[in-house]
């Protein structure tokens, strides 16, 4: 018997964040991640008959979209017809001869070591946002993330202001020990 | 006779409701204040207030972006109409 099953009609609410934050750290365009998560659902549910149930359901689903983030590639290349590859050469006549100190690293400039580092934490937050309760996890987007007001949370989940915030609580508390224990220890 | 509280003394609860509203900017002054004069003798508030903002610090640092209601909503509907087209 499967370890794991399908289940397309909670893909959405599940997997749609996580995949789409994954496919914008590789893309960095927002309305071609959209397509791709959306296009990963839709292979996904082609395929499903060919899943055997050995890995997850996020797994599987992470394994398309990376072969669509890969054929997205390949695309652009194709109409382009290459690849661009971009040289910092100057024109400036007293910089004549610099180029080849544009090909070694600054280490005084840390902002893609930095960005890098965002997005795995981005990772990492979202892989602690799907191990919350549903609504812990619901609340903590909309208000954190997303930003919503207090109120309109309250009348969108239907709930009081003060149970909203024993939520807000909760899933704070959750992920403050799941980043501890998933990302200040690794 | 007066048998109004010392408001300024708070509990460890109300304390770390405090907190997490400071992390959304929905403290009052007052609560502030109230917030503060604890963590100034109580180590469990000063341990929840420091996680608490290291974690808003951290998902600020992380620039998490998520799909807006609509378009999963779209997203639902292209998944049932491909269903039922199988």
């Amino acid at each position: 018997m499967p370890k794991n099953k399908l289940d397309p009609s909670k893909w959405v609410d599940e997997y749609a964040d996580y995949l789409y934050n994954y496919t914008i750290t590789r893309v960095n365009d927002t309305i071609v991640a959209e397509d791709l998560v959306q296009e990963t659902f839709l292979a996904g549910l082609k395929s499903a008959k060919n899943f055997k149930g050995e890995a997850a359901e996020r797994t599987w689903l992470i394994s398309i979209l990376k072969r669509k983030i890969i054929d997205h590639y390949r695309k652009i290349n194709s109409t382009k017809g290459k690849a661009e590859v971009k040289m910092g050469y100057s024109n400036r006549e007293d910089q004549e001869g610099d180029w080849l100190e544009d090909t070694v690293a600054d280490p005084f400039d840390i902002n893609a070591e930095d960005a890098l580092q965002n997005k795995e934490l981005g990772m990492a937050i979202q892989e602690c946002l799907m191990k919350l309760p549903k609504k812990q996890a619901d609340v903590f987007i909309k208000k954190t993330i997303q930003g919503m007001d207090t109120e309109d949370i309250c009348k969108e989940l239907n709930i009081s202001a003060s149970n909203l915030w024993v939520i807000v609580h909760r899933a704070r508390t959750n992920l403050m020990d799941c980043l501890e224990n998933n990302w200040f220890k690794k | 006779m007066s048998t109004k509280k010392n408001n300024l003394l708070i509990s460890c609860e109300e304390a770390k409701h405090i907190c997490d509203k400071m992390q959304y900017g929905e403290a009052t002054f007052l609560e502030k204040l109230k917030l503060n004069l604890r963590i100034l003798w109580c180590k469990a508030t000063k341990s929840y207030s420091k996680r608490n903002v290291n974690l808003t610090k951290l998902c600020q640092e992380a620039e998490i972006k998520t799909l807006d209601t609509q378009k999963k909503n779209e997203m639902k509907e292209k998944i049932n109409t491909s269903q039922s087209q199988a």
